[in-house]
């Protein structure tokens, strides 16, 4: 009965989004206020329902009513709670009713807290956001629905994936859906200022906290998959260049490159053409990613279910919504193409060559992982392209824009000066140099690359605080006053810092532990010891453990350093019951930044591989054992960036309405 | 959840064979050759995987390939005549970094040619607008039809 209540609840939901659709747009090209004014309580009533019926699917789960399909193919009585909750986005049926649920969650918020907005701005962005909420549930209704229920209904569920059961999986698509969901709001706003005809520097400081929402959710989200993957994977790899990876990552770039060209919009009313055209794409990107991944065209190691009838119906949404605000752009853009000028070295210059190599590096991956679905069709061939193409090809565009963002906020607005920028970076750069010379010299001339690596990630790092330290003049005033102009910087000006900073510290991360990881791999008996970077890891033994959710065989260990006795710690090799399939629990164990990953591999007697939870005192444990070092900056830099995020977010400037352009030209002057 | 179904059919496939992918028989004494075997592996994709290379995969058919690789290897082949007696056998799907010839060129291509593309269409666009600097701004179409507008209507009341 609940559940038909949910069901019946999405479908008034769609009648409402119609109604968001259609009402507040006719409205806005007659002018009638009272039409206009039908998209607020919609927008609101539509979240409620998909929240309705997104609870009623969620209390299916909790209950294990497995007389509905998507309850019995996904979820198991004998499960923790906690998974039987994120069983309801584990699934393609459940996930969509999530992504929905997100969407109209920034419908309704957009109607709640854009008061100060033009009301025909605002009843064109909550259209437009209808449109997609009518798309998008229609998908769930007509393909994808989780409400169908099963006659007779079975007694016990087949369980969800065991490689879901994890809490860094629980969490993951929920933030990454923040994060694509949220591009949604940038490209209604950027529709409805093209169906508007006008646009002015207030739309970027509107647009700009729901891209960094997004951005903010996105940089979590792809962060915590890539870690997941590192932990759980059982091997600490991070990230994989996988289409299904590459699918997150694209509206990454472009919503980076869109957070930095909309504060050019709204400081100097610069770049507006563009700004609206990588709103557009940035969305268009996450669609793109929903088609190539629940479409099944890809096949990638990540998509499974392929659906021609889901598939077609999201390459339709995608056609219309990408290729009719791409046609509303060349069609109304001219009319838009006005704004402050610039000189090529200024503040807006480098956000321009920030923008280009974002971009350019966006394309990258996207006709990487395009190619070979175009080849295949078009030419009839096979090719792969993959992880060792990205390297070759992303890294490349990524070095000079790397070098370049400590330029950025050294050079004032209008005309910089590039003298003055590079003598204030002298410090940051004298310390880069000391880097590459240190590592060079105590690695030899092979890490070369990696001594060059370490050099940009300084560079990143003392500029962003460089920016900082110039801002608040330190060593040119007191100390006191220092603080006190400190503090007295707006938090935005802390967020940009933390994000360069963050950046930097990732990057050390990553060419640190690409470059001096070790590794360990050997068949060990119970009492044998590995050693690695020093680290003696010594295989004390098996020992049994039975959940009613799994049987695992769990791998003892204990970590010493030239006889010191360091910690004991255990792996476990796990057999789901329900689905027969095994996973690895790898250990990880922290020094400082650096992991000594340790994870075990197959459990041997005479060769003959045993399932988990069975070994004797004959058995033979493949071990692998890796040295990481500093492996864990990766992630702390995505989080600092992240922070960076929020800092940005709480600033006065973006919670007030009133636009105060160019502020800061006055704050910095170009000397 | 795209990606996270994504990620876990990644693992479906990691996960329903044994763990991990090289297996210490397979590694050769010689631990010059061997990295030179990782190192390749690497670049070799799984075939009957997804998406995955051979040093990642734990199928039967990655663990067959290394094999023949350090076999290769071992024989004396330097790294491109075992990636090119590869590519005769399986073709070039087998290459998880597809060579440069004529399918593949625009793949190549694209990416510094978008790159310098774009760089000189910026350029070019802020030089002409900047270039203007310190000038008053250029009129709007408005504007312009109304200044057509008044200039004709004097012209024609002047002659």
């Amino acid at each position: 009965m609940i559940a038909e209540l949910g069901h019946y609840a999405l479908v008034l939901a769609i009648a409402v989004a119609i109604v968001q659709s259609i009402v507040p747009f006719w409205g806005a090209r007659t002018g009638d206020s009272r039409l206009m004014a039908i998209a607020r309580p919609a927008a609101v009533t539509q979240f409620l329902l998909v929240g309705i019926a997104f609870a009623a699917l969620t209390q299916a789960y909790i209950v294990s009513d497995f007389s509905l399909l998507n309850v019995y193919e996904n979820s198991h009585t004998a499960k923790p709670m906690l998974f039987k909750i994120s069983g309801v986005w584990g699934n393609h049926e459940g996930s969509m009713l999530l992504w929905v649920l997100i969407l109209t969650l920034f419908g309704s918020l957009v109607a709640v807290f854009g008061r100060n907005l033009p009301e025909k701005l605002r009843a064109l962005v909550l259209s437009v956001q209808g449109w997609i909420g009518v798309s998008f549930i229609g998908f769930i209704l007509f393909t994808s629905n989780p409400f169908v229920r099963l006659s007779p209904a079975p007694i016990e569920g087949r369980d969800l994936n065991p490689v879901l059961q994890d809490i860094g999986l629980a969490i993951h698509p929920p933030l990454l859906y923040l994060g694509y969901v949220g591009c949604s709001i940038a490209f209604a706003f950027a529709v409805a200022a093209l169906i508007d005809g006008k646009i002015e520097a207030a739309w970027a400081r509107w647009v700009r906290p729901w891209t960094l929402v997004s951005w903010l959710f996105l940089t979590l989200g792809i962060a915590m998959g890539s870690y997941w993957a590192y932990y759980e994977l059982g091997w600490g790899g991070w990230w994989f260049w996988d289409p299904v990876e590459n699918s997150s990552f694209m509206p990454w770039l472009a919503a980076t490159a869109l957070l930095h060209s909309a504060i050019v919009m709204e400081k100097r009313d610069a770049l507006k053409v563009w700004t609206v055209l990588l709103a557009i794409l940035t969305f268009s990107l996450s669609l793109l990613g929903t088609f190539l991944v629940r479409s099944g065209v890809l096949t990638s190691v990540h998509t499974f279910a392929a659906d021609p009838g889901r598939g077609l119906w999201i390459l339709t949404i995608l056609i219309l919504f990408i290729g009719g605000a791409l046609v509303l752009f060349t069609g109304r853009a001219g009319a838009l193409s006005k704004g402050g000028l610039f000189a090529p070295i200024s503040r807006e210059g480098s956000l321009v060559l920030n923008n280009l190599f974002l971009t350019a590096a966006c394309a990258t991956v996207l006709i990487g992982t395009l190619y070979p679905l175009v080849v295949e069709a078009v030419a009839g061939q096979t090719i792969s392209v993959g992880a060792p193409f990205f390297n070759a090809t992303f890294g490349p565009l990524m070095v000079p824009l790397l070098l370049a963002v400590p330029f950025g906020p050294m050079l004032a607005w209008k005309r910089g000066d590039i003298y003055a920028a590079s003598q204030r970076l002298m410090v940051a750069f004298g310390l880069a140099i000391l880097g590459v010379i240190i590592v060079a010299i105590s690695a030899g001339f092979d890490a070369f690359l990696a001594a060059f690596g370490v050099g940009l990630a300084i560079w990143l790092i003392v500029g962003a605080l460089t920016e900082l330290a110039f801002r608040a003049q330190l060593f040119r005033v007191g100390l006191g006053t220092s603080l006190r102009r400190l503090a007295g910087l707006p938090r935005s000006a802390f967020g940009m810092a933390l994000g360069h900073l963050g950046l930097g510290v990732t990057v050390l991360g990553i060419v640190v532990s690409s470059t001096w990881s070790t590794e360990t791999i050997r068949d060990v008996r119970p009492g044998d010891t590995v050693t690695v970077s020093g680290r003696d890891v010594t295989f004390d033994g098996f020992s049994r453990e039975e959940t009613g959710n799994y049987n695992a065989t769990i791998v003892h260990f204990t970590i010493s350093r030239d006889g010191e006795f360091l910690r004991t710690t255990t792996g476990e090799k796990r057999g789901y019951t329900t689905r027969m399939v095994p996973t690895t629990e790898a250990s990880i164990n922290w020094f400082g930044a650096t992991h000594l990953y340790i994870s075990p591999g197959d459990v041997k007697e005479g060769g003959i591989v045993l399932d988990p939870g069975v070994y004797s005192d004959q058995s033979v444990l493949t071990l692998y054992v890796y040295w990481k070092p500093l492996v864990a900056l990766i992630w702390l830099g995505t989080v600092i960036m992240a922070f960076g995020g929020v800092l940005s977010l709480s600033d006065r400037r973006l919670r007030v309405g009133a636009p105060k352009t160019a502020r800061r030209q006055i704050v910095q002057p170009a000397e | 959840m795209r990606y996270l179904r994504a990620l876990l059919l990644a693992i479906m496939a990691l996960a329903s064979l044994p763990a991990l992918a090289v297996q210490p028989d397979e590694m050769l004494a010689d631990p010059v050759l061997e990295a030179r075997a990782r190192a390749l592996s690497a670049e070799l994709r799984c075939l009957v995987c997804q998406n995955q290379s051979i040093d990642a995969s734990d199928s039967q058919f990655a663990r067959d390939i290394r094999i023949v690789l350090r076999e290769r290897l071992t024989a004396g082949d330097t790294d491109s005549e075992a990636l090119d007696f590869l590519v005769a056998r399986y073709g070039q799907y087998i290459l998880l970094k597809p060579e440069f010839n004529a399918t593949t060129a625009l793949l190549w291509i694209a990416p510094p040619l978008l790159l310098v593309g774009g760089g000189v269409l910026a350029f070019v666009v802020i030089r002409r607008r900047s270039l203007r600097n310190g000038e008053p701004d250029a009129l709007t179409p408005e504007e312009q039809r109304r200044l057509d507008k008044v200039l004709r209507e004097s012209g024609t009341g002047g002659a």
